[in-house]
């Protein structure tokens, strides 16, 4: 549980060969059948067959309730955390089976970050919040946490702000600050999918427009997938969109294309009239 | 008409709040300056040091510290890590439907209320008399452990349930083990909850006397091991003012050592883990 990361880990990550680059042909690292999830006795979204392409964004659209937050939940098996909370169908993440229960699910979550609405900072100095998951990964070489620390506080953008105070408590941080280290802690343990729920829905649009910029940059490095209200913002950073809408009381999967295919020529009505703004 | 019969309950409800509040102040400072006005004449560091004589009524209680010490020790080392570890199983390893969970809550919930001259009764059934411990500090310490463990667990497990799940999910996230995020997160910040727990309990436990008749015992000797037995503060001060005719200024003296003690009891533990989150960058 506690080895060292492989070589190509150490280098950093804007070193690290593109999982994935736009323009090429797009290959799934994810890929969910029949996925269902309810709690008690209130499923939350039915039968979802989703396939979620290697270093691309990918944003899950829709109106709240269609079980969006619930599916992203399932890809890091956050949903064990949940009582009461009941799974079904298949997730694969290349060739690991996510809901096996024989999967080591702090791997898996270390190969499936996640990044929450309201930005959640550990209560520790901003040094800490970031040094404090590595080392519980094994990770004790003073010169390579410096290293990531740099590295990583750079590729949030948010070095120069902090570094004169990584000692003083993250909490202390704008909430726009706050949620960029949050990106900068899950992307110091190099994972391989960033799972994001309306990452920006708590911030001031400057701040937004930030972290926004911040998820474009990750494309071809990471695959992202997004859950987002805002159908401008997935219009502008996505290069896939899942459409989930309320049916039979469910959240059900009713479309999923390439953002110029899902925005530009629609194949069913309820896509069609929630990206005009008739419905949702 | 209206806003003005708000304004007349609100000037009610304001007179009612501070007449309660007031009344609340004013007997404890009543009751607080009869002890001090008492006994602080007696108060000296040849009566905190030296034995008690003629029944209490010369001398000192130094022994009777000792004893009321060892008791208080026996009872935090035993309490503490029980109470500490039932209010983690309660509050991050069973959820509130749960029948165990239930079950454990509704014990403690009528155990809080239970009279300590029960689990004075308890105690030496079990620890003086099964256990053969006899009248000793070591019966009395783990029957006030008994006595203390609802209180403890109970606000233990409602500094537990006060911390964010966010943190439980953003630790989760980023696949750190739940020992690793109880120890380093959850623990913590919990603090609060433990400190008041904690001051709770040692404030009954300083002040009880019916537990520890039947189980610590009388004897006014400094204590020779945690087997012998020993006179705690409060029972000296029970036996001062009810039993012996002329003990009345000590037992003042006494009582008044007693308070000072469970200030400065509290104020300690509450700087100290006010220093100790300080450390860790947690706001209290």
């Amino acid at each position: 549980m506690n080895q060292p990361m492989d070589s190509t880990h150490r280098l950093p990550s804007w070193l690290r060969p593109p999982d994935g680059l736009p323009g090429h042909q797009p290959s799934p690292l994810i890929q969910t059948e029949k996925l269902s999830l309810a709690y008690g006795t209130q499923p939350a979204f039915d039968s979802v067959s989703l396939s979620i392409n290697r270093g691309c964004i990918t944003a899950l659209v829709g109106p709240s309730g269609s079980g969006k937050t619930s599916f992203l939940t399932c890809l890091n098996r956050l949903t064990d955390l949940i009582p009461r909370c009941h799974v079904s169908g298949r997730v694969h993440l290349g060739e690991l089976d996510v809901l096996s229960p024989k999967t080591d699910v702090l791997q898996l979550r270390r190969r499936v970050g996640m990044i929450f609405q309201k930005p959640n900072p550990f209560p520790l100095s901003i040094r800490k919040n970031l040094e404090f998951p590595l080392r519980e990964h094994g990770m004790t070489d003073r010169e390579h946490l410096d290293h990531l620390l740099l590295t990583t506080l750079q590729d949030v953008g948010l070095w120069a702000e902090v570094k004169d105070r990584l000692e003083s408590p993250a909490l202390a941080l704008s909430g726009g600050q706050q949620q960029r280290l949050c990106m900068a802690r899950a992307l110091a343990l190099s994972p391989e999918v960033l799972l994001m729920d309306e990452p920006c829905s708590a911030l001031d649009p400057l701040s937004s427009g930030v972290v926004e910029d911040l998820i474009t940059s990750l494309r071809g490095r990471y695959t992202v997938v997004i859950v987002t209200h805002n159908l401008a913002q997935a219009r502008r950073i996505a290069d896939d969109v899942a459409l989930f809408w309320v049916q039979h009381g469910t959240g059900q999967l009713i479309e999923q294309g390439s953002s110029k295919q899902i925005f530009d020529h629609p194949q069913h009505e309820l896509t069609a009239a929630y990206i005009n703004g008739i419905r949702g | 008409m209206a806003s003005s019969r708000m304004l007349d309950s609100d000037h009610l409800s304001a007179i009612a709040v501070w007449t309660a509040a007031c009344l609340v102040g004013g007997f404890f400072l009543w009751l607080l300056s009869d002890i001090v006005w008492h006994g602080v004449a007696e108060i000296s560091w040849e009566f905190l040091t030296t034995a008690p004589l003629n029944a209490g009524r010369d001398g000192g209680i130094g022994p009777i510290l000792v004893s009321t010490a060892l008791i208080l020790l026996v009872c935090m080392v035993v309490a503490l890590p029980i109470g500490l570890g039932t209010a983690i199983l309660l509050a991050e390893f069973t959820t509130d439907e749960s029948l165990f969970g239930r079950l454990i809550r509704r014990s403690l919930d009528v155990l809080a209320g239970v009279p300590s001259i029960i689990f004075g009764l308890f105690g030496n059934a079990f620890f003086s008399v099964t256990l053969g411990l006899g009248f000793s500090i070591l019966s009395g310490g783990l029957t006030l452990a008994c006595m203390v463990l609802p209180i403890l667990i109970r606000s233990t497990e409602e500094g537990f349930r006060a911390v964010p799940t966010d943190y439980r999910l953003s630790a989760a996230a980023l696949g750190l083990s739940r020992f690793t995020t109880l120890t380093h997160l959850l623990l913590p910040a919990a603090i609060p909850g433990l400190l008041v727990g904690f001051i709770l309990s040692i404030g009954r436990a300083i002040a009880e006397t019916a537990a520890l008749i039947f189980t610590s015992g009388y004897v006014d000797r400094m204590p020779e091991s945690l087997l012998d037995s020993g006179r705690a503060l409060s029972i000296h001060i029970f036996d001062l003012s009810m039993n012996v005719p002329g003990g009345d200024a000590k037992a003042y003296a006494s009582a008044l050592v007693l308070i000072s003690l469970l200030f400065a009891i509290t104020t300690l533990s509450a700087w100290i883990a006010d220093q100790w989150l300080h450390r860790r960058i947690i706001p209290v």
